[in-house]
């Protein structure tokens, strides 16, 4: 099966990168000079960053776990949804906002492990790629189930992270719930990058995703390192959840994802099913270009963002499967 | 004395199909042990059996410890370093990268592996940040060699060293594992299609045929004799 | 062999006739839940013929099922055509949607394919909430209703009808065609079949029934609105499929009621709350991954052939 899609991309070598970066720093200069023009260009730019903060870090989960398995997993915003609301729970007990965020990933980088040990693994013996999407599947009826079972499915009201103030620059307001989205979705990736890049099991997991029967030769437990990516998965989605709640467009109920996943989908897609780097643009992309659209095309209402959403997946998916920083490359085993 | 690598009786098998027979032989510390045959005699699966990356049974003994059913992941830890056909290195990422994951089971400061690793491969320190996929397959080979020898093993399996190397590069090649043999003391399993290249580098060798032991002895000796030469190594 | 054929058709006439008897003692709200579990299982009919058949994962069948139930309200509720004469209708224009989704669908292969399914069943309500002076938007369209034997009635016979044509379909030609593509693309293509246009009809056949299920579904409803088509309904369909097991026709039947009727047992019998349904769903999903990745039709097939050897005196082939 991944042979047939590979075939089906046209070569983007290395030689050719220059394509992307030109594409994005365009795309950059067009928000500066728009900003600078309009203020309103420049607010919805901004929110359109924060709104795609959300998406990337959901994004980047999705890839980290596809990279390792080739497997896409449709809980990973039901299993959001699910962390997002135990935040809800020990912010209800009596814990400030950052310590029971702290708690929250925690939790959820347990629980995706955990997940994965129990839920996965079983299946993954059997083989079949199918399976597991499917067994995906069952997962984010569970998770979205068990939030509607222990919390009941009434739309709650989530405490801000940021406080609710706007200031000022340039004569135009932004809000610090946005650039506060910005900095913590950026942060996380980041932290995330750095444990890829600097650390010994960062190291051990990249090796282990691209080459599980070599990195076997050199002593990985490879397993372990699946659970472990499952397990950074679910803390990402955890703050991808976290923000959107305190998003003041996103209610707090049990389907709370499902748009959002949708959105993450897209910005995987677009940037390459394999790179956090290009999920990361992706989403920021994704995240602009839906708040551009419906305050400048007039036909463009609330409703058919997620069909826009769909169409530029579609799109990416015909033209160039491989995504913006996608790479043809021979899987080896 | 008993020998490092023992192995009684091996069978293997990939799905319906048996490709190992009853492999018996044994590896003594500080040799170098030559597996030769033709395509398909079960030399590589001998390797993949001894490293726990293909189903077996039979009595494989490392050390005075058996091998059972630990996998691949165990058996590194035991200190046998399995350098695969096709070289195992991790193309995607960069040479350093590889270096340090070749030390992943090791604890402490890797400089002194490090230093003794650019003895070997005095190339390598120009060329830290490249991407492994991007080296030629002379230097890939020595990559997944140098990775090996951040190991620190007492066992090197070495699968097909020679494939698609001009004989320039595979001499240097085999230089280098005799270096590393007589200097470090590490005892090599070498599997090979280049029968006298083999032999002139090893003390004993196995001569495998659809899964079994036909013919063993010290490669000098199995050198000379041109009936064996001639019907199972086929030069 | 012919022992397991008669065995398989004893079960299938009995299943047949309790559901042609039930209707008469069931109460009429009981009839009405009778009839949701056709539409589901005319659904999970269909959606194993793309999924089990040949192999083209889909999670969107609820989109179809959209599409065919909006054909029907909006029929119904604006043009006056009697509910029965919009299904075939219904059928046509789920065909063509199929077709639609099923070229692009040629280009990507498993995952790739489930994704953008998904997609789909999430755009396509969004889609009918948008355009509402067309489909009456969030508030729908309401539809006459009729009475639980009606509907009861109505959907079994569509049910009945579309299992044979599927059986029809599935066992000619046509049916080991399906098949070959799903095992081996590659081999099914050096054999002459043509990929893009059996799979690409699949596809069509495949949402043709999702749309006759949807007018059902309306009808069941008598209303319709785009929270009908939620993600659920797509996921739900899937699941009936997987637990019935994909690639049969007969655990399409266990499928549906899994789908329908243990919820409404759990719940009526005060075992559990109805919020815990999905949670089992889940659960039992993951289980059949694991254990029974053929679903039921597969466990159900091994235990009858296990009886079936054991009676016979001869061998077994």
């Amino acid at each position: 099966m991944t042979a047939l899609t590979r075939t089906l991309v046209p070569g983007f070598r290395i030689r050719n990168s220059w394509i992307v970066p030109l594409l994005i720093a365009g795309a950059c200069v067009f928000l500066v000079i728009g900003s600078v023009q309009s203020s309103l260009f420049a607010q919805q730019t901004v929110s359109g960053l924060a709104n795609g903060g959300i998406y990337a870090s959901l994004a980047v989960a999705l890839v980290l776990i596809y990279r390792a398995t080739e497997v896409i997993n449709f809980a990973q915003g039901g299993l959001a949804t699910f962390t997002t609301y135990i935040a809800w729970q020990l912010i209800d007990w009596g814990l400030t906002y950052w310590l029971a965020f702290a708690a929250t990933l925690a939790i959820a980088f347990g629980g995706g492990m955990l997940v994965e040990l129990v839920a996965i693994r079983p299946v993954e013996r059997r083989g079949n790629i199918l399976t597991i999407v499917i067994a995906s599947i069952g997962l984010l009826i569970l998770a979205e189930g068990a939030v509607g079972w222990i919390w009941g499915a009434q739309v709650k009201f989530m405490p801000s992270a940021f406080p609710a103030r706007v200031f000022h620059v340039g004569g135009v307001a932004f809000s610090f719930q946005d650039v506060g989205t910005i900095g913590v979705s950026i942060a996380s990736v980041f932290v995330l990058w750095l444990f890829f890049r600097f650390t010994k099991v960062g190291l051990a997991m990249r090796a282990a995703a691209v080459r599980p029967a070599a990195a076997r030769l050199v002593g990985i437990r490879v397993s372990w390192m699946l659970s472990l990516g499952w397990g950074l998965a679910a803390t990402l989605g955890a703050v991808s959840g976290l923000m959107a709640a305190a998003s003041p467009s996103v209610l707090l109920q049990p389907s709370m994802m499902d748009g959002i996943l949708i959105y993450a989908f897209a910005a995987a897609v677009l940037g390459g099913l394999e790179s956090p780097a290009g999920a990361v643009v992706g989403g920021l992309s994704i995240g602009v270009l839906l708040n551009l659209l419906p305050t400048y095309v007039d036909w463009v209402a609330p409703a058919l963002l997620l069909p826009v959403a769909f169409i530029v997946m579609l799109f990416v998916l015909l033209v160039k499967p491989s995504g913006l920083f996608g790479r043809t490359r021979v899987r080896k085993v | 004395m008993a020998a490092l690598l023992a192995l009684r009786d091996v069978d293997a098998r990939y799905g319906p199909i048996e490709a190992l027979h009853g492999i018996t032989l044994t590896v003594d510390e500080g040799e170098i042990v030559a597996l030769l045959g033709a395509n398909g005699a079960g030399k590589t699966t001998t390797l993949r059996a001894i490293s726990g990356t293909v189903r077996r049974s039979g009595s494989l003994e490392f050390a005075g410890r058996s091998l059972g059913r630990s996998g691949p992941e165990a058996v590194a830890r035991l200190g046998i370093a399995h350098v695969p056909e096709g070289r195992g290195t991790f193309a995607e990422l960069t040479v350093w990268e590889n270096l340090r994951l070749g030390a992943y089971i090791r604890r402490g400061s890797l400089d002194a592996d490090v230093a003794r690793v650019l003895e070997y491969f005095p190339w390598i320190e120009g060329r830290r940040t490249q991407q492994a996929g991007t080296l030629s397959g002379g230097e890939q080979q020595m990559l997944a060699l140098a990775r090996a020898v951040m190991q620190r093993p007492r066992l090197l399996l070495l699968d097909e060293p020679s494939l698609g190397l001009a004989p320039l590069v595979v001499a240097e090649i085999f230089r280098i594992v005799k270096e590393l043999n007589s200097r470090e003391g590490t005892t090599v399993l070498l599997v090979e299609q280049n029968a006298r290249i083999s032999l002139a580098s090893s003390d004993r060798a196995y001569v495998l045929e659809v899964g079994r032991v036909a013919v063993d002895g010290a490669s000098v000796d199995l050198a000379a004799n041109e009936s064996i030469r001639k019907s199972y190594l086929g030069y | 062999m012919r022992s397991s054929l008669v065995a398989r058709s004893a079960v299938i006439g009995a299943a047949a006739l309790a559901i042609a008897l039930a209707p008469f003692i069931l109460s009429d709200y009981n009839r009405s839940q009778g009839a949701d579990v056709a539409v589901f299982f005319i659904a999970i009919l269909g959606l194993n013929i793309v999924t089990g058949y040949t192999g083209q994962i889909s999670i969107g069948h609820g989109a179809f099922m959209a599409i065919g139930g909006y054909t029907t309200a909006i029929l119904t509720h604006d043009h006056g055509w009697s509910e029965l004469s919009t299904i075939p209708l219904a059928a046509l224009v789920g065909f063509a949607a199929g077709v639609i989704v099923g070229v692009p669908a040629l280009r990507f292969h498993g995952t790739y394919l489930a994704l953008v399914t998904f997609a789909v069943a999430l755009a396509v309500p969004q889609v009918a909430k948008n355009y509402s002076h067309f489909t009456g938007g969030t508030e729908g369209l309401v539809l006459p209703a009729h009475s639980g034997l009606w509907l009861y009635g109505a959907s079994w016979t569509a049910a009945a009808i579309l299992f044979v044509l599927a059986w029809l379909i599935l066992r000619a030609r046509t049916g080991r065609a399906f098949r070959a593509v799903r095992d081996s693309e590659v081999a099914a293509a050096s054999s002459g079949v043509s990929l893009a246009v059996y799979k690409t009809v699949a596809f069509g056949v495949s949402a043709a029934f999702a749309g006759v299920a949807g007018s059902m579904y309306v009808l069941v409803n008598n209303f319709v609105n785009p929270d009908l088509f939620g993600l659920t309904l797509s996921l739900y369909i899937l699941i009936g499929a997987v637990v019935g097991g994909l690639g049969s026709l007969w655990g399409v039947l266990v499928g549906a009621a899994f789908i329908q009727l243990l919820p409404i047992g759990l719940t009526s019998s005060h075992v559990l709350s109805s919020q815990s349904v999905p949670v089992i769903f889940g659960a039992i999903v993951i289980l059949v991954m694991a254990l029974v990745p053929r679903g039921a039709a597969d466990l159900l097939r091994a235990i009858v052939s296990f009886h079936v050897r054991r009676s016979s005196n001869a061998p077994s082939p």
